[in-house]
């Protein structure tokens, strides 16, 4: 038993938050650079192969863009569908391969990587979607190679909206790492679940729950903030309809 | 220049398959401005975009500046694209760049580096008098201001050609008049190729020294203007001087008279009258400035038969005067009867 009267307490409970904030921060960090790493060629190579894109017919073959289409499609339905509870169980065996335990914060960036790259993967296939035909065109008129596309079209164009992606997956990413938490341990979830849950400490729950809301907050907060520094539209890009800004 | 040699396009396939351009030819001269006009559909912007092959045509081929486009590889064309910049109808620049970042895409493209680029853009920007808004996105840009950022865009790899698909279609008439003035002096400074295409015969009139009519994807006519003017039953002539539907007539002959060039500031009716002692009226008359050269065309209508006015017509004919015989064809009928 946990008593808040105790002189230990509140200490604890700052050293308790404290590790639990910096696992759950290092976790969301790096799943999100992974995700980010992987998930935005993904969404571009999706956008790409579909027939009339881009990337329509790779090593100038049409065929072989419509299987990769097809393949990577599958995956990423498959990603989206599967539960994470599920996913996080099944992936044991890769993550252990991987990180060499599937205990801890490191390994449970493994689940959290894979459920976030499908996830963000759509977003960026929509956000890209969302660039106006005419400007791929008016570059291709200028000579510009695909990559030159991608990367000065294609994707500054669709930064704003790029990053408010980014902050909806990141979200889902956090409230993810917490269910990883219960399970393998690590961060506020871990925190929840042992002093929480098992220890009956209101105080703990109500401050992770508080802790996980304010890094939501200011996370979406630097995000809708860029996305308006990087949108030159005369108009916020988060009131951009096709945006979706909850999971 | 530019040589469009049994073009057509045909879209899908099977049923719902669309054929844009039936084996349209095309030829456009070094240092001439070329219009294309068209209706709404005609295939106008299949075409252009089949010039720098946005569009690849279904069969015939593209030649641009001795290039044959519709031979080369991917990277070839690439690079022949740098020879043909483009404008189009909504300007598309991007938004996350400002004025002088969009003119400075066209550079980044070919490779053009660091201080030489910023140096190159202002110099273009301020060549369509834009040098005030480098630093202003596309959103806190007007209409024309933007078509001169586009205009601007398309010339910054110093092209031969350019491509205007509908350049002026969405702006209004004064900005319309001063984008295409822009247009004529890039033209004349530059020695620039122009080909544009245009549902609006002022932009004709405006600017170009050759025009080809479009429609349902086939070329009707096409030509200088000038040759054009003077061409029997041209439907661009015809539109370029609208007279109007032709009124009754029973009895008399209703003749157009097309001027250009050196017949423009003779006195023909004056000579009529005298000479024939005709009691001519006039139903109408049209004068442009083409070309930098008065054209124009006059619907007269003199007493009596065409067989009676034979002899008038002639002389005028005689004198290199385009004339036409207004329903000729009915009063032949009325004369059989
Ligand atoms: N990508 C396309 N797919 C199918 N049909 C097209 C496509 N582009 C143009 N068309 C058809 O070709 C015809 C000519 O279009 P277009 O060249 O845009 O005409 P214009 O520019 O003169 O208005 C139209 O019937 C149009 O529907
Ligand atoms: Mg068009």
């Amino acid at each position: 038993m946990i008593d808040p009267t105790d002189p230990g307490f509140w200490p604890g409970l700052f050293q308790v938050l404290l590790v639990g904030t910096g696992e759950t921060l290092y976790m969301v960090g790096v799943a999100l650079l992974l995700t980010v790493l992987i998930g935005l060629p993904l969404g571009i190579v999706l956008v790409g192969t579909e027939r009339g894109g881009l990337f329509e017919a790779p090593f100038g073959s049409i065929w072989f863009g419509h299987i990769v289409n097809r393949v990577l499609e599958f995956i990423v339905n498959l990603g989206r569908s599967v539960p994470f509870i599920i996913l996080m169980v099944a992936l044991i065996p890769f993550t252990r391969l991987v990180v060499g335990t599937f205990i801890g914060s490191t390994a449970a960036i493994v689940p959290l990587t894979i459920v976030a790259i499908p996830f963000f993967a759509r977003m960026v296939e929509i956000a890209i979607k969302e660039v106006d035909a005419g400007l791929i065109e008016a570059a291709e008129s200028l000579g510009a190679t695909r990559w030159q596309i991608v990367a000065k079209v294609l994707v500054p164009e669709s930064l704003s909206t790029l990053i408010l992606g980014l902050s909806t997956t990141v979200t889902s990413i956090i409230n993810f790492s917490a269910m990883v938490g219960t399970v393998a341990g690590g961060g506020l979830g871990s925190v929840a679940v042992l002093y929480g849950y098992q220890r009956y400490s209101t105080i703990h729950m109500v401050a992770v729950i508080i802790l996980i809301f304010v890094i939501v907050m200011i996370l979406q907060g630097l995000a809708t903030g860029l996305a308006r520094r990087f949108s030159h539209r005369g108009r916020p890009a988060g009131t951009r309809a096709s945006v979706p800004t909850a999971i | 220049m530019i040589s469009v040699k049994h073009v057509s396009k045909t879209f899908g396939s099977g049923a719902s398959a669309t054929t844009a351009l039936h084996d349209v030819s095309l030829e456009v001269a070094r240092g001439e401005i070329f219009g294309v006009i068209g209706q709404s559909g005609a295939g106008k912007s299949t075409l252009i975009r089949a010039i720098n092959l946005l569009e690849r045509p279904s069969a015939g081929t593209v030649t641009v500046d001795g290039d044959e486009l519709t031979q080369l590889s991917p990277d070839r064309l690439r690079l022949a694209r740098r020879k043909i910049g483009m404008v189009f109808q909504h300007f598309n620049l991007l938004a996350g760049r400002t004025a002088q970042g969009n003119v400075e895409l066209g550079l980044e493209i070919i490779g053009v580096g660091g201080a030489d680029r910023r140096r190159r853009s202002l110099e273009i920007l301020d060549l369509v008098g834009l040098a005030d808004k480098a630093g202003a996105y596309p959103a806190e840009l007007s209409g024309g201001q933007k078509q001169r950022v586009g205009i601007a865009r398309a010339l910054a790899g110093n092209p031969k050609i350019l491509l205007s698909d509908e350049a002026t279609s969405a702006l209004d008439p004064e900005t319309t008049r001063s984008i295409l003035d822009l247009v004529k002096t890039i033209n004349v400074q530059l020695g620039l190729t122009v080909l544009l295409i245009t549902h609006e015969m002022d932009v004709v009139k405006r600017v170009c020294d050759s025009a080809a009519m479009l429609e349902n994807g086939r070329i009707l006519e096409q030509g200088s203007i000038v040759s054009l003017i003077s061409t029997p039953g041209s439907r661009l002539a015809h539109e370029l001087f609208p007279l109007g539907a032709v009124p009754p007539h029973a009895g008399n002959t209703v003749i157009e008279i097309t001027f250009s060039g050196g017949s423009a500031d003779r006195p023909v009716i004056a000579q009529l009258a005298r000479n024939y002692g005709l009691d001519v009226s006039i139903l109408g008359a049209a004068v442009e400035t083409i070309g930098g050269k008065q054209a124009g065309r006059t619907r007269l209508e003199l007493p009596g038969s065409p067989v009676a006015n034979a002899a008038p017509i002639n002389d005028l004919r005689g004198q290199g005067l385009l004339v036409e015989i207004v329903g000729a064809a009915a009063q032949v009928e009325e004369a059989r009867a």
